[in-house]
């Protein structure tokens, strides 16, 4: 409230009610909240139509820049009628099926190597060098050999999944260990913890939450990891469609798998923090100031 | 522990020295020459200047760390890992944050494999005994520093501890609410019957608490005097710090304490 009076012109006159002031900052609550969701359509509405009336007015071509009616037609056609490769669902659901094994697999591993690398200072000094070394080579360049060794289907997209989120999580998961508070650590102990209720109900629920921060960007990484994968050789998935509409030079194509892609995204990142806020119900709410 | 000899001292620190060796190969003293005897029941405070490493006889004790020289034994047996007679207040919050007051509570005889009903049993009655029984699902961060710090209590006590060891438990907290806490721990340490050893740098609060105050040089840190504490029990703390008694040994300690506590704050000023 105080940011309220601080921000406002208005300092409060002597005698208003509580109430009142109350009142006062609940709208001010709501006309702030207006006013975002109104410069978030703006500009919306501005991107969009800037890009059609140009695509129209041919200030770009739209062969090559296509426009946002277009995609909006194209996406329509793929979910009424299927694309040229199949039904449009489908080849949601194959790279959708390899994005979450390869985040699934990725996740867990990095998270149990994490633990055991940051319990453990020997296999930490030895493994740590191969660890840098590996993770060094930019992760793309893996895609051709993955599709080598393990075929134009499921298995090579997993594999680059995996390892474009098994890195990542490692890390934090690693960082949360080592960053473990030592005086809770000798509390356990000396309450009597063995090494495995140590790891099970300190080490890990205190890394916790840097393996949270870690996920929230991996799955990123794992649709990355699909897409990849599929654009260098498949038969199926979102990324055989742009690789299809690429061939054909068809902007509105590609444009619209990304939209889908995007929508995936966002989904999965909305159902992350329900999970996260689920799981850390213990952690101290952040004083929201009252805007 | 009925088996050994009834005179064996709770804690016996036998010319114990400490030094630690930083990775650039420096050595630095902590503990040199330290010799201490806590009696069973007996509650010893331990006050010294900062960097006295008053810190490290404790850890010594629980079997953390391990002396350079010199021997700890425990009810006269030397010291192997973890002792499960031991319990450890901390002077930061050790609790479990992702733990509600009541899991806190609990984690000890779980550790220790105590089956879950009948210790949940016994973590509802030590909340009842702190007072804290209505906030049984508060999380940590939901409770006051001397709430925490009670169920801190109670998660220690809960362990039946024979050696409590208190690392300046109450430092963070108020003035108010320390004495407070004072009295919640002589009052659940009575019913208890532990050899306590008391970690403090505040003077008043080691009088007040203790049958025995060993006051430290600074660091290295040795005993340079130990002063039994005639003041009767019960005490009550929110009255003992104005009793001519106290005031009359707070003095004469002090007088002593003095002088370490400027001598480690000339060297901390030269080491700066």
């Amino acid at each position: 409230m105080t940011d309220i009076t601080l921000e406002d012109r208005s300092t409060v006159p002597v005698g208003t009610s509580d109430a009142e002031i109350e009142q006062a900052a609940l709208t001010s609550i709501r006309k702030r909240r207006q006013k975002v969701l109104f410069w978030r359509l703006t500009i919306l509405v501005l991107l969009l139509g800037g890009w059609e009336l140009s695509g129209r007015m041919n200030w770009i071509d739209p062969f090559f820049y296509s426009i946002p009616t277009s995609i909006v037609a194209r996406l329509y056609e793929w979910i009424t009628e299927g694309t040229s490769e199949g039904p449009l669902w489908y080849h949601l659901y194959v790279t959708m099926e390899e994005s979450l094994a390869g985040f699934f697999s990725g996740a867990i591993a990095g998270v149990v190597t994490g633990v055991a690398l940051g319990r453990n200072k020997m296999l930490s000094d030895i493994f740590s060098i191969y660890i840098k070394l590996i993770n060094s080579v930019p992760r793309v360049v893996l895609a051709p050999i993955f599709i080598m060794l393990f075929g134009l289907g499921l298995g090579s997209k997993i594999a680059l999944s995996f390892v474009m989120v098994f890195f990542v999580v490692f890390s934090n998961a690693f960082q949360g260990v080592v960053e473990a508070d030592r005086n809770m650590i000798a509390n356990a102990m000396i309450l009597g913890a063995n090494q495995w209720q140590l790891t099970r109900h300190v080490i890990i629920p205190s890394a916790m939450s840097w393996i949270f921060a870690s996920l929230h960007v991996s799955f990123g990484f794992a649709i990355i990891g699909a897409i990849v994968g599929e654009f260098v050789g498949s038969r199926y998935g979102i990324g055989l469609l742009i690789n299809i509409a690429k061939g054909s030079f068809d902007a509105s194509g590609m444009y619209a798998a990304i939209i889908i892609i995007m929508a995936v995204a966002l989904i999965a990142e909305y159902l992350m923090t329900a999970v996260e806020k689920r799981l850390a119900k213990w952690r101290p709410v952040p004083q929201h100031d009252m805007h | 522990m009925s088996t050994q000899a009834s005179n064996a001292p709770s804690v016996e620190l036998i010319n114990v020295s400490r030094r630690f060796v930083s990775p650039t190969g420096k050595s630095l003293t902590a503990l040199h020459n330290f010799s201490m005897r806590v009696d069973e029941g007996e509650f010893v405070a331990v006050v010294g200047p900062t960097g006295c490493g008053k810190s490290t006889t404790l850890n010594l004790i629980t079997g953390l760390n391990k002396p350079s020289a010199g021997e700890v034994r425990i009810f006269g047996q030397p010291i192997n890992g973890i002792d499960r007679r031991i319990g450890f207040v901390f002077q930061t919050d050790a609790l479990f944050p992702w733990r509600n007051v009541i899991d806190n509570v609990v984690a000890g005889p779980m550790f220790r494999g105590r089956p879950k009903a009948e210790s949940y049993q016994v973590a509802r009655d030590w909340l009842s005994r702190i007072g804290l029984t209505k906030f049984e699902h508060h999380y940590p961060h939901q409770l006051s520093g001397g709430m925490r710090k009670r169920v801190s209590l109670a998660q220690t006590f809960i362990n039946e501890p024979k050696i409590l060891l208190m690392d300046e438990p109450f430092s963070a907290l108020d003035v108010q609410t320390r004495v407070l806490m004072h009295e919640e721990l002589l009052k659940l340490w009575a019913g208890s019957k532990a050899s306590v050893i008391f970690i403090t740098h505040d003077l008043e609060e080691a009088i007040a608490l203790a049958d025995k105050v060993y006051v430290l040089t600074s660091g290295p840190g040795t005993v340079k005097s130990v002063y039994p504490i005639g003041i009767p029990r019960p005490r009550v703390m929110a009255e003992i710090r104005y009793e001519p008694q106290f005031i009359d040994i707070a003095h004469t300690i002090w007088n002593d304490l003095r002088d370490e506590v400027q001598r480690s704050y000339r060297q901390a000023g030269l080491a700066a």
